[in-house]
């Protein structure tokens, strides 16, 4: 069943599922099915599908280390540039949909506004990691230097998790729980380091 | 930019329509639809054009009804509206107490029968930078002040929601230490602008927007206009308000529209009106300058925001 071979298989399918969000959010603005405030909405929604996606590559690498799952290490790259596809409508949205272009505007928002500045960094640390993504690109760059440039997952990560939490008015429930699987996966991460025979379970 | 003093309905305008309303669909109606029914005007926005500011046009009911801040229903937009159907407004009183003469609780009904309920179409700012339109139904804060008479020592008046989390799921959860808490100073309760509404569109106070009895201080951001309230303080000193205690970094107790004075986490120099595509310019005091501003002569408002 978790074989290498299915998973092959199904990803047509869960490139369609990652997608399928996208598409519906947009005919639903298009069609005035997003509420009274549907800039507001579609970008929240693209936000928080790109946060959920992003934390999912990471539980991906996770799960990885048992050794029946291990296959599901090939979803990884669809999903996390299916992460910066959704970072990139949010971003998109930002600049253009609720600013209007209004770049003085922005740019004194960006630099002004802390949580706005934390979504940002974390957006320009997924570029490089959506421009290395292709097999020729490790290839070039060498697997450790490639690996390097993805370690930018985890400013990423943290950055847009605080991004969320702080943009929240009251009652955090939902962005902590973000922090809280965030701060497990670090765990698990410091923990293999320190002791690399034992494999997380 | 000018603000319209047009925008705020005359009683005999108010009256001369109910009227005519009254005159010519009443006795057709009343029969077959409800009271609550009749008297809502949501499919004729229209009638509230003449109140309406040059560069305003008026909210639909849905818009206003389904898009709230009102954290005892849930902290989405949408739960209060989706959430509010288990609470019960009827009846409804208010305690009046503090530094005033007549102290006392009174029935709603009771209330409503003392003081002149009238037409407001108010615009209305939102702290998270949108705003809205709104046909307010409601009578002036003065009125019942007068009813409870304070004494001179009375510089401030704290509202206080009612606490029903059996009813009102969102105070289950600690968001927010219950119950909600707003005040003003005695001058901004006494300004004519200060309403008690009970309804809007015609429509006795949807739940979600704050049934039965909600304040509205238009020059102020949403958050001071504190909603189904059930007691009023009369107080020599600042009263806490629920905002300010949680944050008080971020919201103060002015709370005045303010485009030059940022909230720390996002500018509050334009608003989405909802509705529209582009963002607008926020005007000082919600456009409300003219009426308020001079109460603010001497204030800080750098500081006092």
């Amino acid at each position: 069943m978790f074989s290498t071979k299915n998973f092959n298989r199904s990803k047509p399918y869960i490139f369609l599922l990652l997608l399928f969000p996208s598409l519906l959010w947009i005919l639903q603005f298009i069609t005035g099915n997003l509420g009274v405030n549907p800039i507001e909405r579609i970008m929240d929604e693209f936000g928080l599908m790109a946060l959920r996606l992003i934390i999912l590559t990471l539980t991906i690498t996770t799960l990885a280390n048992i050794k029946k799952l291990k296959s599901i290490v090939l979803f990884r790259r669809m999903i996390g540039l299916f992460a910066f596809y959704y970072v990139t409508l949010h971003f998109s949205t930002y600049i253009f949909l609720d600013h209007f272009l209004d770049i003085n505007f922005i740019f004194k928002d960006i630099i002004k506004r802390p949580f706005i500045t934390f979504g940002f960094i974390s957006f320009l640390c997924l570029i490089p990691l959506a421009l290395t993504s292709t097999n020729q690109m490790v290839k070039r760059l060498g697997f450790k230097v490639w690996k390097k440039i993805h370690y930018l997952i985890y400013p990423a990560v943290i950055l847009s998790s605080f991004h969320f939490y702080m943009l929240v008015r009251a009652d955090k429930t939902e962005p902590m729980i973000y922090m809280g699987i965030i701060v497990l996966l670090l765990l698990q991460r410091i923990a293999k380091k320190l002791n690399p025979l034992e494999l997380v379970r | 930019m000018k603000i319209l003093g047009s925008e705020i309905t005359p009683y005999s305008t108010y009256l001369n329509r109910r009227k005519f309303i009254k005159g010519t669909f009443a006795t057709a109606l009343a029969t077959t639809i409800s009271s609550n029914v009749f008297a809502n005007h949501q499919a004729s926005p229209d009638i509230y054009n003449k109140f309406l500011g040059e560069n305003d046009t008026i909210n639909s009911y849905e818009e206003i009804t389904t898009y709230n801040n009102f954290y005892e229903f849930g902290t989405h937009k949408k739960h209060p509206s989706l959430n509010s159907g288990n609470f019960n407004p009827n009846p409804w009183s208010i305690k009046l107490e503090g530094l005033i003469n007549n102290p006392q609780t009174i029935d709603l009904e009771k209330l409503l029968s003392k003081v002149t309920v009238e037409d407001r179409v108010y615009r209305l700012r939102c702290v998270e930078a949108w705003s809205m339109v709104i046909p307010w139904q409601g009578f002036q804060l003065s009125e019942l002040i007068k009813i409870a008479d304070p004494l001179s020592s009375a510089k401030y008046i704290q509202f206080v929601t009612v606490l029903r989390p059996e009813e009102m799921p969102g105070q289950q959860k600690r968001t927010i230490i219950w119950p909600y808490r707003e005040g003003l100073r005695m001058d901004e309760a006494m300004n004519s602008l200060t309403i008690l509404a009970t309804g809007l569109y015609g429509h006795k106070m949807p739940n979600q927007n704050g049934a039965p009895i909600r304040l509205v201080v238009p020059w102020k951001y949403g958050f001071k206009s504190i909603k189904s309230i059930v007691a009023i303080r009369f107080l020599n000193e600042q009263p806490e308000t629920s905002w300010e205690t949680l944050a008080p970094w971020e919201y103060g107790f002015y709370a005045n529209v303010n485009p030059s004075v940022d909230h720390p986490r996002w500018s509050q120099s334009t608003e989405r009106r909802i509705g529209e595509f582009k963002r607008r310019e926020t005007l000082m005091f919600n456009g409300y300058e003219e009426e308020v501003a001079h109460l603010y002569k001497d204030l800080d408002m750098t500081k006092f925001y």
